[in-house]
């Protein structure tokens, strides 16, 4: 047991954290900001890993300083873990490369090395939800992640941030306490904070009461921090107002966390101990998926700013998630987790493009992008492909995740042809709002004189592309997010009674 | 060269052309429009060497991924498809020569972003002509609607962008809303949709959601133009006129017919859609489009509009003939795309060399417009001609076929409308052939012009004489597409 990879659940969360104190003290210019980069893409490097072990059949099993379950930490990384881990790590580093720009335009140098320790904090709390075992410390990382977070996104130049902030962290801060809530409840029925184990020992408690009351404390609770409709206010400003490269991370991954914990919860946990769980859990979820695809696609269709507009379409594609899981079948788990993965691709390289346009135009409302494409036709030519996997176009990523959805909905009888219709008009819905801002940048006249603008810098253009052509490789080779979706469904859908 | 390789190379061979095209249009525009040319050249060659293997009763196939399982990114050649891909690929060899003719005399802009979107909608119409299931095909002609955007929104002006909107929106809103969630209906019902001689469906669905899921593909399908999904094909004529030429009187449109064709023979199974009462709509439903679309283009002032309306009116006649269900039927079918491909060609071009010549594009301007551009408007009258139905021209054959099919299912409706459609378009071409020849100029005349640009009168004169050609010589089409009827009954 001296291999390395065996260590590789902790060093997934520990070179995060260890290397963010190191950045803070980085001076000198740019080598912050180059340490980070190398940090993250070493968690990069280390989620690839897993993955590929993962996918050869292993589960990775971790007890901190050799302490045995459920009495010491435990981590764990199996093949849903290891989706997010991918996600997580990918769009830190993917944001990373290209936001040099953007940091240095929003934040002063020598603050630089303040915001990089709080970015790796934030990965490094973000990827430890994922990798921990136990609820007690799955909290401390959600901490982690949301203080940094909070840090990122109010630490640019725009002062509106910082409203969107206090709400976020108002918010966050509820989300957290309920999740606290319910899971010392449970902890004071059963006496363990183990997942595993507890998913053992509800079924020795006698009064379930408290257990129904913990479930719906951790659900709202993390509902709140995924933006699920209508618990969703705080996003849009967030997303809005944080430095782009901090929308491209944070975007991409950060409420994807908290609906993977809310599935794992509820699937290992509640599923197969509280009676009617499983249809009180579709009921509940059902109806605000379908609201929230229909709501907030068409708050989209009106958005004028396109930051806020994506964060709309963000609430909408946080609905297909849901209404995927919602299925409680292996079709529509699947189709929800590999959700997890190509909306992250799609919605990241959108950001990605929009950082691109943010280094030159002098605004992001439809108004002041008008004709741009011709001044950036790489960053306009990115940014419709992109649009191209949001809505779903066949040959993108975004057109795997339709396919599994829909076949999930045909599969729920004549619910499910009401669900197809739902699924169909979102996607309409994100032609249109896609289509408003493609048809400003390429077609509408320049409200300002547009002879400064030019291309995106190069390494920022070029990472754009890296996520646009990942989105197609991804939409005719879907193979590893469609198997580790695949098993991440069954393992959940083992946890039924 | 095996089947398989020659497939690749048709898929490939035009998008290499598009990055030739880029490339050398650094150099200058003779070398992008020599590149262009090429490109054509050699994908109608790689294209019709397809055909031997095909006669001798070969089934060349590709599949190039799995993309997830079940489902394959797979290609394979049949008859109804080769003919697709030969029509189209043939085409715009002729278009070219017309493109360059009509792009530089119009000087328009962006003419190198015009060649390579036009190659690529020459690729994915080739990949919908040999797509092996309905995920190739809705791969590709969703990347055909989206390639042919461009096109259509060429000019970039506020009126422009108004209807190349239309034109997305409503092929999008169609694909993405109906044929989508038809095919994945199919995909799990069936478990694969492969297109299978004799159809997959039968046994898996039956009554009314054969009706339902026929209605899903017909109208999810946009790019046919049935009634009501026709608006975007009006809204797609303020694209250059060789866009309204190939794309929208032969590739896109044809890509919408030929699918509807393919999905009905290869994935309904003809025998299974006819013993199914509640498919029998598809009839009156192309039967209403054809008098329809031809009563709208009567009342029609610009000729290019007029064009298009009765571009809807024609491809429903295929609709129609394929959902005749009988053997002789869907051979007039086929026949059709061809004939009508060949004559709606030439009188867009024939329109589109008007409007380069005289900058005209209304009716009422071509009074005595013969004289001064004789070439051109016999080719149009060619082209009119084969459109009504009158022999020597290839329209006559098709309408034959399709009229013989409609006799042998004893399906009066369609006999009738055939008869009134004639009646129609002959009300509609005639009286422009009449004011074009025998009407006396305008005096003075608005602008002194002759004939249009020698590569644009060269390529009508090209389709012109293919129009007539066709009447004489469509053994080959025949015999290929007899092995269709083989297959299917």
């Amino acid at each position: 047991m001296t291999d390395l990879s065996h260590h590789l659940p902790a060093l997934q969360v520990i070179v995060p954290m260890l290397s963010a104190p190191l950045v803070m003290l980085l001076k000198p210019r740019g080598l912050a900001r180059a340490a980070a980069t190398a940090a993250s893409l070493f968690a990069f490097a280390i989620a690839i890993a897993m993955t590929m072990g993962v996918l050869d059949g292993s589960t990775y099993t971790y007890r901190m300083g050799g302490w045995p379950a459920p009495y010491g930490i435990e981590l764990g990384v199996d093949r849903f873990s290891a989706l997010l881990l991918l996600i997580v790590t990918g769009a830190s580093t993917f944001a990373l490369l290209a936001g040099r720009r953007s940091v240095d335009a929003d934040i002063d140098e020598s603050r630089q090395p303040l915001f990089y320790a709080a970015w790796l904090l934030a990965l490094a709390g973000l990827l430890g939800i994922p990798v921990a075992a136990d609820a007690f410390n799955i909290f401390v990382f959600m901490e982690i992640s949301s203080l940094a977070s909070y840090v990122i996104i109010a630490g640019g130049s725009d002062r509106r941030a910082l409203p969107a902030v206090f709400k976020y962290l108002i918010m966050g801060t509820i989300g957290a306490t309920f999740y606290l809530i319910g899971v010392g409840l449970i902890y004071l029925m059963t006496g363990t904070l183990n997942l595993a184990d507890m998913e053992l020992r509800i079924h020795e408690v006698g009064d379930q009461k408290p257990i129904l009351v913990a479930a719906g404390f951790i659900t709202i609770g993390l509902a709140l921090k995924a933006a699920v409709f209508p618990l969703h206010v705080w996003l849009p400003n967030a997303y809005t107002y944080a430095p782009n490269a901090v929308t491209v991370f944070l975007a991409a991954c950060s409420t994807k966390v908290s609906l993977y914990l809310l599935l794992r919860f509820d699937f290992f946990v509640f599923q197969g101990n509280l009676a009617g769980h499983d249809v009180q859990f579709t009921y509940f979820l059902m109806p605000l998926a379908v609201l929230a695809i229909l709501i907030a696609s068409g708050v989209a269709l009106f958005e004028q700013n396109i930051k806020r507009l994506l964060a709309y379409s963000s609430i909408a594609q946080i609905g297909y998630i849901l209404l995927g899981a919602s299925f409680v079948t292996v079709a529509g788990l699947t189709a929800s987790t590999v959700h997890f993965f190509n909306h992250a691709l799609a919605k990241g390289a959108l950001f990605l493009a929009v950082s691109c346009l943010a280094t030159s135009c002098v605004g992001l409302r439809l108004s002041d992008l008008g004709g741009v494409a011709k001044r950036m036709p790489w960053t306009a030519a990115a940014f419709v492909v992109a649009g191209f996997s949001l809505i779903g176009i066949p040959g993108t990523a975004g057109f795997i995740s339709k396919w599994y959805l829909i076949t999930a909905a045909l599969e729920q009888g004549s619910l499910g042809i009401a669900l197809v219709a739902v699924l169909v008009i979102s996607s309409l819905m994100a032609v249109v709002y896609i289509w408003r801002i493609v048809e400003a940048i390429y077609f509408a006249e320049p409200s300002s004189d547009l002879s400064a603008v030019g291309e995106a810098p190069f390494m920022m253009l070029a990472v754009t592309w890296a996520a646009v052509l990942a989105n197609l490789y991804f939409g005719l080779a879907p193979d590893v997010p469609v198997t580790l979706a695949t098993s991440a469904a069954e393992t959940l859908l083992e946890h039924l009674p | 060269m095996s089947g398989s390789d020659l497939i690749l190379l048709a898929l490939v061979l035009p998008l290499v052309g598009a990055a030739g095209i880029a490339a050398a249009s650094r150099i200058g525009d003779n070398a992008r429009e020599a590149t262009t040319l090429l490109t054509a050249g050699a994908l109608a060659w790689t294209v019709w060497s397809l055909v031997p293997e095909l006669m001798q009763g070969g089934r060349p196939s590709l599949v190039l991924a799995e993309v997830v399982p079940g489902i394959e990114l797979a290609f394979s050649v049949e008859p109804l498809g080769m003919l697709f891909a030969a029509l189209a690929s043939s085409l715009w060899i002729v278009n070219s020569i017309y493109s360059i003719g009509y792009m530089r005399g119009n000087n328009e802009s962006n003419q190198t972003r015009f060649y390579i979107f036009f190659a690529v909608a020459l690729a994915a119409a080739i990949g919908i002509a040999f797509a092996d299931n309905l995920f190739t095909l809705f791969l590709f002609y969703e990347i055909l609607t989206l390639s042919t955007y461009p096109l259509v929104s060429h000019k970039g002006d506020a009126q422009t962008v108004r209807s190349a909107r239309v034109y997305l929106g409503v092929l999008l809103t169609t694909s993405i809303g109906l044929l989508l969630p038809a095919i994945i209906w199919t995909y799990s019902v069936a478990g694969t949709g492969t297109f299978t001689p004799g159809g997959i469906l039968e046994g898996k669905v039956d009554g009314a959601a054969v009706g339902l899921l026929l209605g899903l593909f017909v109208f999810g399908v946009g790019k046919a133009a049935v009634m009501p999904v026709h608006r975007w094909l009006p809204a797609a004529m303020v694209a250059p006129t060789p866009v309204s030429a190939l794309l929208h009187a032969v590739a896109v449109v044809k890509a919408g017919v030929f699918t509807v064709t393919k999905i009905i023979i290869y994935i309904f199974g003809v025998d299974f859609l006819f013993a199914e009462p509640s498919s029998g709509w598809l009839v009156y439903v192309a039967a209403f489009t054809i008098v329809a679309a031809s009563l709208v283009a009567l009342r029609q002032q610009n000729l290019k509009r007029l064009l298009a309306y009765s571009t809807v009116a024609q491809l429903s006649y295929v609709i129609m003939a394929t959902a005749i269900l009988k053997p002789l039927a869907e051979v007039g079918a086929a026949l059709h795309i061809v004939a009508h491909a060949f004559g709606k060609i030439t009188l867009f071009f024939a329109a589109g060399a008007i409007y380069t010549a005289a900058k005209k594009t209304e009716l009422h301007q071509l009074r005595g417009i013969a004289r001064r551009m004789p070439w051109t408007m016999a080719a149009f009258t060619v082209g009119a001609l084969s459109m009504i139905g009158v022999p020597p021209t290839g329209g006559f054959v098709s309408k034959w076929y399709i009229l013989a099919g409609a006799f042998q299912a004893d399906n009066y409706v369609a006999i009738a409308v055939i008869v009134a459609s004639t009646a129609l378009n002959a009300a509609y071409f005639l009286p422009i052939i009449f004011i074009a020849w025998f009407l006396k100029e305008d005096s003075p005349p608005a602008r002194e012009h002759g004939e249009a640009p020698f590569a644009v009168v060269l390529a009508l004169m090209i389709t012109a004489a293919l129009t007539l050609a066709f009447f004489f010589f469509n053994e080959p089409v025949l015999e290929l597409e007899g092995q269709l009827v083989r297959t299917i009954s």
